[in-house]
């Protein structure tokens, strides 16, 4: 496929579709719909980590006036444990029919137990007041330590790790070469260990559906999600409703991360919906979305790295403990997968270990996994280099990853751009910049790099040309970051046209062909290439019907500037003939213009980043503040580059909230202490500076216009670039994070040396 | 429970609705008044999301009451466009990119709206911290300060 | 269900009968910034709401005729701010106020609910401490008054009695060289609650310290005004010596305890920190303006 080059709207930074009804208040995220008659949903939650449900008594809530549906596990379908997995997508069934209503046991606060349907949001409530739960209150553990402990409470008894009963529900492995060999080449071998703690993704949007259902069972489903197919899907296994009858219309989506790729409320409604014959909404309190929503995993990672004296890695080991939550499932793809795979290293054994623990399950967040291992591995590659008396970047750029480098997880790379960003990295005037001078607080700079698998997968897309001459896109990937923007650029460009003629809008599941989810960097990726090929389809209609209306032969009429052209005078002397003017033909034509594309996409090349970070630390009261941050990524194409730079700036902020404040904090009952944003310190406005972001473009070759999934790599390397400064200013090494105020000062009681040039 | 009658001014024009005496103004607007451009992201004051003004001070709707609004003015994201004329901060947060999801916006342009009419010639520094309590999680911020100090800019120059 | 009444009294007699008819199951609404997030998390379900903002003597700034402020108790933080005077005088206080919450919040944050909501850690509490505040309080037995550090009776408790409702503060009048500061501990820039909150008021001659007062917050159950570290303040000319048997002073006098927002070594250490650097700031403020 040809790269498109001498483009007119793409790279452009144009007004994305749905801009105008975002800033006037009229976009509808699913909390903002309503429905004649409609009725409200609440939850009953474990208030207990760990218990048995012996016995659950609704009847009080039942009597109680105003009460029209209560549901519990037993009217979720149930997919037992023993007949095996039953999977959609990387979701097992058997966690998710357990994970949206608990069965025999309560895994974590905050699991739902029962769930009431009421005329109003206070009936409702009180009627989840009226629910007798009794409860066998067992033994829990959170930690990583506490859950592999030999004596430590069990989650699910049926799972085996040696033989015996275990918290440990998967591992897996990435191996390359010979470690024990690599490593005897080693002039030098620094092995650390590493924790992190659990951080919420932290849309801004609760999760909220309006569901109905009618007498012959069809179902609409209006909610906010990163893939109405996913909900349908997810929602017909656990109701037992056919897809057929499922319509599950998109909502705009207030944020996801990743979070938004699993169901909790959309089967739980639908069952209220069908038993009460009302539609049911369901919006989820901000308690209720930090208590029983996916952050991702805590985690516990011992890397060792060595390298010869003149700075080539020769063998590396990884392990990755990572903390699942209530069912199996935690990110160990990404942590084992990504976290070495910048670098070219002969000898590699990168380990993965899934560990269940009782706290809410993991949802995808952001490059799910990634970042946890390439804090680990960047913040000892800043030892290493250091070590080697390398410069950091220096010291990366000499063991980067290139064209034809056979990384551990499988591929052999293609030409990728990984080098380009660390020397890009290299060249920007922030990493020439001196540090300047803190004014009492030191200062210090990090560097660290960053992988992401990318994903392509199905996509589906329908492109009409109107009446009159315009163009409808209905793609199936709900829309967070702008994707709408990116594909209206690329429909405009093909068929050369004004941007402001392409609408773009989302399509429900009925009227659109199955798309995967938003997530894996995936949706412009994808949609564009459905969308081209489409694209494409309708200029060769076009080329045709004016072939036929100046009775020459198709192939001598060219589509350009939105109009069809004698491809040259020998081909005859005829007026352009416009999208409109064909539009208008098109009855007498053979009939409507329009064209779709189902596809299942291949070739999404991973995306690498390499970020530069400056910090400023007060030593007395121990807050580090990021002063100066710049991220570098090769991101393919960058088909709108307000939004791509948007991508970047946005998993920055995340990594570094990741990096300094934010965690899950427990009581000592096992619940969380802090389900509230004012506690949990997401970076607020005041405390970032700008962002600086550097897109390298290396063309994805396997992609009509070259793209690369750019929305997740951010992420990967921040909390390492992060970590990296603050030991730069301080001289001291953090192996946990967060790095909060009570943790560096802490540390900083032992001496300080001075601030690093 | 007995519900209350409101009569308040709501952008402009005179309204009346029926609440319950615990709602709060977000949970009226909402509601009764069908304005949902304001959102819910925390019902506790910290994300912004549901900024409005009262007697032009900006405020929190969910930390209002709706019975308060009596005989008040109240202004939100509805009634930020003239007709079809938008206000400079809607059309810059457009040409800016200056919003990923959206559900932050309604709150950071009725704050970011509240800033310029108090100060029309912010620094980066207050812009930054008169916007910490409104949220974003999704762009880190920088295309929105920029996006407030270039509307400022232009505004000046007008 | 209980039913909630909302009441908006226009006049403080009527706001103390009614509030006292109504009993344990009454509150007073004045910002309603920690009220309503309390209402709707459920730890509280008032039967009576006492709204004071419509009462004027509840939300005027006066200047008194010794020179000292009166500030109404439902006066919002950036009411205060607005007012021309207020900060020149007592930039400490102004500022301790409107470090409360975001602006959306300091629109409606009131001193008088930051006090009377209890908290250890409420910011506007130390600064005031420092000021020699003088809270007015009107009850159904009429009206008395109080230090503002003898309010606080543990968190989220007061030593007002039932009935009562704080009407005022008063502040005393400056003499030349005098100044105030606020300082809290938070992790981030904004949107935290104080770990440790330092107000320092001081005036000074020739240098010399010459009367000092130390407030500190978010370290013991109530508000502390800690003396030792004013003595050791008082008669220094802010000497490192002097800031640091005074940073010890306030470190010593810390009871902190272990949650979510700090450790124990932590609030010690930090309350210590916070005390020079607010002294620090207050003095040059009470010096410049000479
Ligand atoms: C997002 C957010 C951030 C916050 N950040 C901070 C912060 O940084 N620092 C801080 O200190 N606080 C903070 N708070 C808490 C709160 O804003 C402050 O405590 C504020 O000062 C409370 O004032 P108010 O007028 O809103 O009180 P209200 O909520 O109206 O009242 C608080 C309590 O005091 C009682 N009360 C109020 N006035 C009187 C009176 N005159 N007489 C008797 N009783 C009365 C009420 O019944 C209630 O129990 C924050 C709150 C939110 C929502
Ligand atoms: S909803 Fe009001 S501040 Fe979050
Ligand atoms: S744009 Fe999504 S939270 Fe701001």
């Amino acid at each position: 496929m040809n790269v498109v080059t001498n483009n007119k709207w793409i790279g452009q930074r144009t007004i994305r579709p749905d801009g105008m009804d975002k800033v006037t208040g009229r976009a509808q995220f699913a909390a903002d719909t309503t429905m004649p008659g409609m009725i409200w949903g609440k939850i009953l939650r474990s208030p207990h980590p760990h218990a048995r449900i012996r016995s659950i008594d609704t009847s009080k809530a039942e009597k109680l006036p105003g009460v029209k549906a209560v549901v519990t596990s037993k009217d979720i379908v149930d997919f037992p444990i023993e007949k095996g997995a039953v999977m959609l997508g990387i979701q097992d069934m058997r966690w998710m029919c357990r994970n949206v209503m608990a069965r025999d046991k309560a895994l974590f606060p905050g699991h739902p137990v029962a769930a009431v349907a009421a005329t109003t949001e206070a009936i409702a409530a009180e009627a989840c007041n009226l629910i007798e739960v009794d409860y066998e209150v067992l033994p829990w553990a959170i930690e990583i330590e506490d859950a592999l402990k030999p004596d430590a409470p069990i989650l699910h008894e049926f799972n085996k790790w040696e033989g015996k009963p275990s918290n440990i529900v998967g591992r897996l492995e990435h191996k390359k070469g010979d470690i024990e060999q690599g490593f005897k080449q080693a002039d030098i071998v620094i092995e650390r260990t590493f924790t992190t703690r659990p951080v919420h993704q932290g849309y801004i949007e609760p999760h909220a559906c309006l569901i109905s259902v009618a007498p012959d069972g069809k179902t609409t489903i209006w909610s906010s999600s990163q893939g109405q197919f996913m909900v349908r899907a997810m929602t017909a296994h656990l109701t037992g409703i056919p897809q057929s009858d499922i319509r599950a219309i998109p909502a705009e989506i207030g944020g996801g991360f990743g979070g938004k790729t699993i169901v909790y409320l959309e089967p739980v409604a639908t069952l209220l919906a069908k038993k009460s014959g009302r539609p049911v909404k369901m919006v989820m309190t901000r308690e209720e979305v930090m208590r029983a929503t996916g952050p991702t995993s805590g985690s516990k990672s011992t890397v060792k790295i060595g390298a010869t004296k003149d700075g080539k890695i020769v063998a590396a080991h990884g392990t990755f403990y990572l903390q699942a939550g209530a069912f199996p499932g935690s990110p160990i793809r990404g942590a084992a997968g990504c976290s070495f795979t910048p670098y070219d290293i002969p000898n590699l054994l990168s380990e993965g270990y899934d560990v269940c623990s009782n706290r809410s399950k993991v949802a995808a967040y952001r490059a799910p996994g990634a970042p946890i291992g390439a804090y680990a591995v960047e913040c000892v590659l800043d030892e290493v280099a250091e070590a080697l008396k390398m410069d950091p970047l220096d010291f990366r750029a000499k063991n980067a990853a290139k064209e034809g480098t056979k990384a551990a997880h499988g591929p052999v790379f293609p030409r990728i751009g990984y080098l380009e960003t660390v020397e890009a990295a290299k060249a920007s005037p922030h990493y020439a910049a001196p540090l300047g001078d803190g004014n009492g607080k030191l200062r210090g700079r990090g560097v660290a790099s960053g992988f992401w698998f990318n994903a392509g997968g199905e996509s589906s897309a329908q492109v009409n040309i109107t009446e009159d001459g315009n163009v409808v896109v209905t793609t199936g990937h709900p829309d967070i970051g702008g994707s709408r923007a990116g594909i209206a650029n690329i429909c405009a460009e093909l068929l050369g046209i004004d941007y402001r003629r392409v609408s773009v809008i989302i399509g429900d599941t009925q009227t659109v062909g199955f798309s995967n989810l938003t997530g894996g960097s995936r949706v412009l990726f994808a949609s564009s290439m459905v969308v081209t090929q489409s694209t494409e389809k309708i200029i060769q209609t076009l080329r045709e019907r004016a072939a036929k209306i100046w009775n020459i032969d198709p192939e001598a009429v060219k589509w350009e500037n939105g109009a069809a052209h004698p491809v040259s005078p020998n081909a005859g002397q005829f007026e352009p003939l416009t999208l409109e003017e064909l539009a208008d033909k098109a009855p007498a034509m053979g009939g409507p213009i329009g064209a779709g594309v189902q596809l299942n996409t291949q070739g999404a090349d991973g995306g690498f980043g390499t970020h530069v970070c400056d910090v400023e630390v007060d030593v007395d009261l121990g807050i580090a503040r990021v002063i100066r941050y710049t991220a570098v990524q090769d991101v393919g194409r960058a088909i709108h580059p307000g939004y791509v730079e948007g991508q970047l700036q946005g998993g920055v902020a995340q990594g570094i909230g990741w990096a300094l404040n934010e965690e899950y904090i427990y009581t000592k009952e096992g619940k969380v202490d802090n389900p509230g944003f004012l506690d949990y310190r997401m970076p607020v406005c005041s405390d970032l500076p700008m962002i600086d972001c550097i897109m390298v473009e290396i063309p994805n070759p396997k992609h009509p216009q070259g793209v690369k999934g750019v929305g997740e790599v951010p992420l990967v390397p921040v909390m390492a670039a992060v970590a990296n400064a603050i030991y730069n200013a301080l001289g001291k090494r953090f192996y946990a994070l967060p790095m909060s105020p009570p943790k560096v000062l802490e540390k900083l009681d032992e001496p300080i040396r001075q601030a690093a040039e | 429970m007995a519900k209350v009658h409101v009569t308040t001014t709501i952008n402009g024009e005179p309204m009346e609705f029926l609440c319950e005496p615990n709602d709060t103004m977000l949970d009226a607007l909402r509601g009764p008044l069908g304005l949902t451009g304001s959102k819910e992201g925390c019902a506790s004051g910290d994300c912004g999301a549901c900024s409005i003004t009262l007697d032009d001070r900006l405020v929190c709707s969910c930390l209002m009451l709706a019975v308060e609004s009596e005989g008040h003015e109240i202004r939100t994201i509805e009634g930020m466009a003239q007709g079809d004329r938008l206000h400079p901060l809607q059309q810059k947060f457009l040409e800016m990119a200056a919003l990923q999801c959206g559900i932050c916006t309604s709150g950071m342009l009725v704050a970011s709206d509240a800033l310029l009419k108090k100060n029309p010639d912010p620094t980066e520094e207050e812009v930054r911290f008169w916007l910490a309590g409104n949220l974003c999680r999704c762009t880190g911020y920088d295309k929105i300060v920029r996006a407030v100090m270039e509307t400022a800019a232009e505004m000046r120059a007008q | 269900m209980t039913e909630l009444r909302y009441l908006a009294p226009e006049t403080l007699d009527e706001a103390v009968g009614a509030f006292a008819k109504a009993g344990s199951a009454a509150r007073i609404l004045a910002g309603g910034t920690d009220l309503l997030v309390q209402m709707r998390s459920g730890i509280l379900k008032p039967g009576v709401i006492v709204d004071i903002k419509k009462i004027p003597e509840m939300t005027a700034i006066e200047e008194t005729a010794d020179g000292g402020f009166r500030i109404g108790a439902a006066v919002s933080g950036m009411a205060l701010a607005e007012h021309g005077k207020f900060g020149k005088v007592w930039p400490g206080v102004l500022e301790a106020v409107n470090l409360i919450g975001s602006k959306q919040v300091q629109g409606r944050a009131s001193a008088g609910g930051n006090l009377c909501n209890g908290s250890p850690a409420g910011d506007s509490v130390p600064a005031m401490v420092a000021a020699g505040a003088i809270v007015t309080i009107q009850g159904p037995d009429g009206r008395r008054e109080m230090k503002v550090e003898d309010v606080p009776a543990g968190p989220g408790r007061t030593h007002l009695k039932p009935g009562e409702i704080l009407v005022s503060f008063k502040l005393p009048p400056r003499p030349p060289a005098s100044s105030d500061a606020y300082l809290r501990m938070i992790p981030r820039t904004e949107m935290d609650i104080a770990v440790v909150g330092c107000g320092v008021s001081l005036t000074m001659k020739d240098g010399t310290v010459t009367s000092a007062r130390v407030g500190l917050g978010a370290v013991a159950p109530t508000v502390l005004l800690v003396e030792d570290a004013a003595k050791a303040l008082i008669g220094s000319k802010l000497d490192d010596a002097a800031l640091a048997k005074a940073a010890a002073a306030c470190s010593a006098a810390c009871r902190p305890i272990d949650d979510k927002r700090g450790t124990i070594a932590y609030r010690t250490k930090v309350a210590g920190v916070l005390l020079k650097r607010t002294a620090t700031i207050a003095a040059q403020r009470a010096t410049q303006k000479n």
